[in-house]
């Protein structure tokens, strides 16, 4: 499976998919969940990587998510860019297909 | 075609029911994910990168046009307007949500279709030949056998948690169209001794992590025992089968540990018990039953020379080209059998949009029969066509993007969905295909290179075919960076290979001038443009081409 994590990593957040459309959401600092990358809320070091992910996990109970984990996220610009091939194309959609997925639609 | 009887009827519509009660019980928290994901996977639904994934099952790959045009419906009512049609023969949606699932699977229902044996570690949608009923050189319509074969699998107590997987395909002759030596079980109709139809079955064949070709373990096995040797062959894997370790628990692998001549004893050994129970024997009457469901449509009594199409093939290069890569003689004189590729220029392998499904179904009802058949090279076949009537069912294929003629040639893969789409993923598969298929486009220089199938996987799991393309790709992941490694000389028909790999693997820039590379080695060094790619390769070995691709590192 492509890289989702590096235990040395520096800057990790929580993304899973939401249990009802199966839409990728990531975990945002007020403990909700969110669409948008940019939303995130970022842990650094491998110690509040863990707390963060432990902190998202009541949702899984909640049956808002499935599956949370952590992955690596560059801030360029402003913006929150993940690092691996395949976090940048859940956080897009596919690269076929511009007109779905998230690319296709335009922030409120 | 196959129609449902009151049992089959039945038995889905309790199933959607059943589902429809699960997914409720997830939804309000009395199910958790654990005890809920085993069962959507029953019911052939899985979670992707981006969204919920439904795997419909296209039973040996045969569809009517009201099935098609259902799934057509579905797409456009359900999901994003398009299906994907896999190397299963299944067709995919790649966004349905959770709470609609149930209500599609009660649409499918309408038209005897379903989303079993699509997943889990049970016998799995039998795949068959796509020219079944209508080829020349069938022995038999191996769709009749599939699906008495499909009828003994589905939801057989004894195989329903078996140690993995567990993959049919069938095939009606010796020209293998449905790569049967790759498969957990293959059978190939032969000819037994009386003259009667029989079965040669290869058991431990298969792709993924660790390929292997079957071997031919039960000979020329007669109609009344066809059932018990498979039975007995799932017993053995089902007893002795490993299931401590995820990659070494398919039957390939028991074959491959005890070897085939142990593999055949204990089979044997077995196939006494379950004979001396004689409750699998098959009776004719059975067969017969399954048969009357695939006669042969009312064929009208044609020559089989077609003044009008040789006159328009003349005078019409593009159909002509089309002619002669994407039709197949038909057994009837004055039909053909129709290819409609699913790979234009650029396009994604595999796909159709819910609106080029309606074209289908209703070129279907027009000049087939209304019958569709899907191929595990994830092209369609209109299966008995009148060759008077083939110019206007191309044309209007061709102003609907799929009347390319490329069957078997170089833009014709084999496409996994890859990380646009999989979780599994490694790496993206399409968007290197649709560059290839750009390079490769002038349809002149595809025809020069000839036969020549490419087959790329995002992952080892190998859905791509790629181990048994003349040439395949398999995308890899280097610290969450695509790379793609080549294998040559891969095969999947009567003569299976497994490709060998060729060296370090490429970037995703590097990949498409590798593959030019290849080939301009094949034609520089072949015989003559009669030497077919795989010929050439098997002549020359990997040699040329490694020195070639590496020269300069
Ligand atoms: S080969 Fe791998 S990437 Fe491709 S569809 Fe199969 S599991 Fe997914």
């Amino acid at each position: 499976m492509a890289q989702h994590s590096n235990k040395l990593a520096k800057i990790q957040a929580v993304t899973a998919n939401r249990l009802l459309d199966g839409h990728v959401v990531y975990f945002t600092a007020a403990g909700e969940w969110s669409d948008w990358v940019d939303d995130v809320v970022l842990a650094d070091g491998k110690e509040d990587a863990d707390a963060l992910l432990a902190k998202a996990q009541p949702s899984v109970e909640t049956r808002h998510i499935v599956d949370p984990y952590l992955f690596e996220v560059d801030q360029e610009d402003g913006k929150m860019v993940p690092k691996s091939v395949r976090e940048k194309i859940r956080m897009a959609g596919p690269t076929i297909r511009l007109d779905l997925g998230k690319q296709a639609v335009a922030r409120s | 075609m196959y129609r449902y009887d009151q049992f089959d009827h039945k038995l889905v519509a309790e199933r959607v029911n059943q589902f429809r009660g699960q997914v409720a019980r997830r939804m309000s928290g009395e199910m958790t994910e654990d005890e809920f994901k085993p069962l959507r996977l029953m019911n052939g639904v899985y979670l992707q990168l981006h969204a919920y994934m439904l795997r419909v099952a296209v039973p040996y790959g045969t569809l009517s046009s009201v099935q098609m045009h259902k799934l057509a419906d579905i797409a456009t009512k359900y999901d994003k307007g398009y299906g994907h049609f896999t190397t299963r023969q299944n067709l995919q949606y790649n966004w349905p949500a959770l709470e609609d699932l149930p209500a599609i699977l009660e649409e499918l229902a309408e038209v005897e279709m379903h989303a079993i044996q699509t997943s889990g570690n049970c016998i799995r949608n039998v795949t068959s030949d796509q020219y079944a009923g209508a080829a020349a050189d069938e022995i038999d319509d191996p769709r009749i056998w599939s699906e008495i074969i499909r009828q003994w699998s589905t939801f057989h107590p004894e195989f329903t948690f078996l140690p993995r997987k567990f993959k049919f395909a069938v095939t009606g002759c010796s020209n293998d169209r449905a790569a049967i030596r790759v498969h957990d079980i293959g059978i190939e109709l032969v000819r037994g001794k009386d003259g009667d139809v029989a079965f040669d079955i290869y058991v431990g064949g298969g792709q993924g992590r660790t390929p292997m070709i079957g071997k031919l373990i039960g000979e020329a096995i007669s109609r009344e025992d066809l059932l018990a040797y498979l039975e007995s062959t799932l017993r053995v894997y089902n007893m002795s089968g490993r299931r401590d370790h995820l990659y070494k628990s398919r039957i390939k692998i028991l074959v491959h540990d005890i070897g085939a001549e142990e593999m055949k004893r204990r089979v044997e050994e077995e196939f006494v018990l379950v004979k001396k129970q004689g409750v699998l024997e098959l009776p004719q009457e059975e067969v017969d039953r399954i048969r009357a469901y695939f006669e042969a449509p009312d064929f009208e009594a044609l020559d089989d020379e077609c003044a009008e199409l040789t006159a328009v093939m003349a005078s019409h290069k593009r159909f002509g080209a089309w002619v002669n890569t994407n039709t197949a003689v038909h057994k009837q004189a004055g039909y053909a059998i129709a290819n409609i590729s699913l790979k234009p220029i650029g396009g994604v392998a595999g796909d159709a949009s819910d609106e080029q499904m309606h074209i289908v179904a209703d070129l279907a009802e027009k000049y087939a029969f209304s019958e569709i058949r899907v191929t595990h090279e994830q092209n369609l076949v209109l299966a008995h066509v009148k060759k008077a009537d083939l110019f206007a069912l191309w044309e209007t294929l061709e102003a609907n993007g799929m009347g390319t003629p490329n069957l078997g040639l170089i833009t014709d893969q084999i496409v996994c969905p890859g990380l646009d789409y999989c979780a599994l993923a490694n790496a993206r598969s399409i968007p290197i295909s649709q560059e290839i298929t750009e390079r490769f486009a002038d349809l002149d220089r595809q025809h020069n290179i000839g036969e020549l199938k490419l087959k790329i996987s995002g992952c080892i799991n190998a859905c791509g075919h790629h181990h048994v393309g003349h040439i395949g790709i398999l995308g890899v992941d280097k610290k969450g960076t695509e790379y793609y490694q080549v294998t040559l000389g891969g095969s999947a028909d009567e003569f299976t290979a497994v490709g060998k790999i060729v060296g370090r693997a490429f970037t995703e820039h590097e990949i498409v001038d590798a593959i030019e590379t290849i080939v301009e080695v094949y034609l520089g060094l072949r015989e003559s443009p009669d030497e077919r790619f795989l010929d050439a390769y098997r002549r020359v070995g990997i040699a040329p081409f490694k020195e070639k691709l590496y020269a300069d590192t």
